[in-house]
């Protein structure tokens, strides 16, 4: 008899099949942009731009993997490591919706709110882009006229000013020395910025894991 | 064929894989809630969770459209909108896009129009060079939510210290970062306040919604502070510049 597979599990087996078919998908672009045009790519610029761009990514995406996806849940996970923009919108999606919801990423109520918010989250901002994609010719002056710039260059700031209070002002015994480490790193390295703030997430998230642990063994949590 | 970077046939394609994306996206969200009904969770909480979600990310979707027309000036719409819309984000797009553009002799942001060997040169840079992530979580997803969960069941408070710091650590790094421009302060440029302003602009609207939950007892306030906050601090960022940039 077949064995009957639980909820976690069909995530795991979908999350799978869906992915690896998005990458075949993904690969076929190029590809077949090539066979229409009867064309092949430049080989040495190829390599020279994988060279360039690869070997950062290809570290920062197994970071990113191994500190996302316990936060994400894991139709989150699949979902996010497909739509992209983790950090900037999935993640916070996620974690505002756990915490109105009041239930744990680790339970199976956390899992599917976690998963609602990021499906409906990548749903709204794919039609939103094809929207966008649409209505590219009138749209491109508004959304590009200078008094609306600063306010889309600030999203980061508005959205973690928010986040933080509500994180940092329930966990704040935790919360102290990483906003401090942090702070003073940015502040006085000046190679940190906007470019390098996703390989400073899993430095924040170890140093944190690291003082935590040190105050629950002390019992102070 | 003619080759250009706006021509249908790339609309097409780039049409296909957004719709096997949105498709993903559609499947999860009813498996999710089906199961979610299932275990006995109201229909009305999760049309909540959906609705604040859905709120919370007009805003940054908006930007996402903003780097498709950054983008758009030298690789034309469809292939923008196929890396904005899977995986991509403006930031890793257009390193990838001016690394391949550079190895071929180009200069980022002034190419008149790319040929279409240059354009799949740039496509095979952008897709491989971001491919980790989608075939890395099938790979080692269930073995690491295993082992969160394995954690949790031996130490429960723990499992749960584990949770809250991974979330501060990773809003720490980001509250970290609207700071990193703050050190031109000290040689009389103001402009590295404006993020820092926003950011408190941000959270002071999220503090008085807290308040407003507290004192009223509209438990649906809480439900879009996030992303009234966002766009509060995001409208703010329009004065602040003015006044400091």
């Amino acid at each position: 008899m077949k064995k009957q597979l639980s909820y976690m599990d069909s995530v795991h087996r979908d999350g799978r099949i869906w992915n690896l078919s998005v990458m075949v998908l993904l690969i076929l672009f190029p590809i077949s942009v090539a066979l229409i045009y009867h064309t092949m790519p430049d080989w040495r610029g190829f390599l020279m731009g994988i060279l360039a761009t690869a070997p950062m990514y290809w570290a920062v995406a197994v970071v990113e993997t191994v500190t996302y996806v316990p936060m994400l849940g894991a139709g989150g996970s699949y979902l996010s490591f497909v739509t992209g923009n983790i950090a900037n919108l999935k993640l916070p999606v996620a974690l505002n919706a756990l915490e109105q919801a009041e239930a744990k990423i680790s339970s199976e109520e956390g899992e599917i709110i976690s998963t609602i918010a990021i499906a409906v989250s990548s749903i709204v901002t794919t039609l939103i882009i094809i929207l966008g994609v649409l209505l590219i010719t009138p749209l491109t002056p508004v959304l590009n006229a200078p008094v609306l710039a600063p306010a889309f260059a600030q999203i980061l700031p508005a959205l973690f000013g928010g986040l933080g209070v509500v994180f940092i002002s329930k966990n704040w015994k935790i919360s102290v020395a990483p906003v401090i480490l942090m702070l003073v790193l940015f502040i006085f390295v000046p190679a940190l910025n906007a470019g390098t703030v996703g390989i400073m997430v899993p430095v924040g998230v170890l140093f944190t894991l690291a003082v935590s642990r040190i105050l629950y063994k002390k019992n102070m949590l | 064929m003619e080759f250009n970077v706006n021509s249908p046939v790339l609309f097409l394609i780039a049409g296909i894989i957004v719709a096997a994306v949105l498709a993903q996206s559609v499947y999860f969200l009813i498996k999710a809630w089906r199961r979610g009904l299932a275990i006995g969770m109201s229909k009305d909480k999760l049309k909540r969770v959906a609705m604040t979600a859905g709120v919370f990310t007009v805003a940054p979707a908006v930007a996402i459209v903003i780097s498709v027309i950054t983008l758009a000036k030298d690789l034309g719409v469809p292939l923008p909108w196929l890396r904005l819309s899977v995986v991509g984000s403006l930031s890793y797009e257009t390193i990838a896009a001016s690394n391949a553009e550079s190895a071929m002799g180009l200069t980022f942001g002034q190419v008149a129009s790319l040929n279409a060997t240059q354009y799949v040169t740039i496509a095979c840079v952008m897709t491989v060079s971001i491919m980790v992530g989608i075939w890395l979580v099938p790979l080692i997803g269930k073995k690491l939510q295993n082992g969160m969960i394995s954690m949790e069941n031996r130490d429960k408070k723990w499992g749960e210290i584990f949770s809250a710091s991974m979330f501060i650590g990773m809003i720490s790094a980001f509250l970290g970062y609207v700071f990193c421009d703050f050190s031109n302060v000290f040689h009389g440029d103001m402009s590295g306040l404006i993020p820092v302003l926003v950011m408190l602009v941000s959270a002071l609207v999220m503090c008085l919604a807290g308040l407003l939950v507290k004192k009223t007892q509209w438990h649906w306030v809480s439900d879009y502070a996030l992303p009234i906050s966002l766009v509060a601090g995001m409208a703010s960022a329009i004065p602040i510049t003015a006044w400091l940039g």
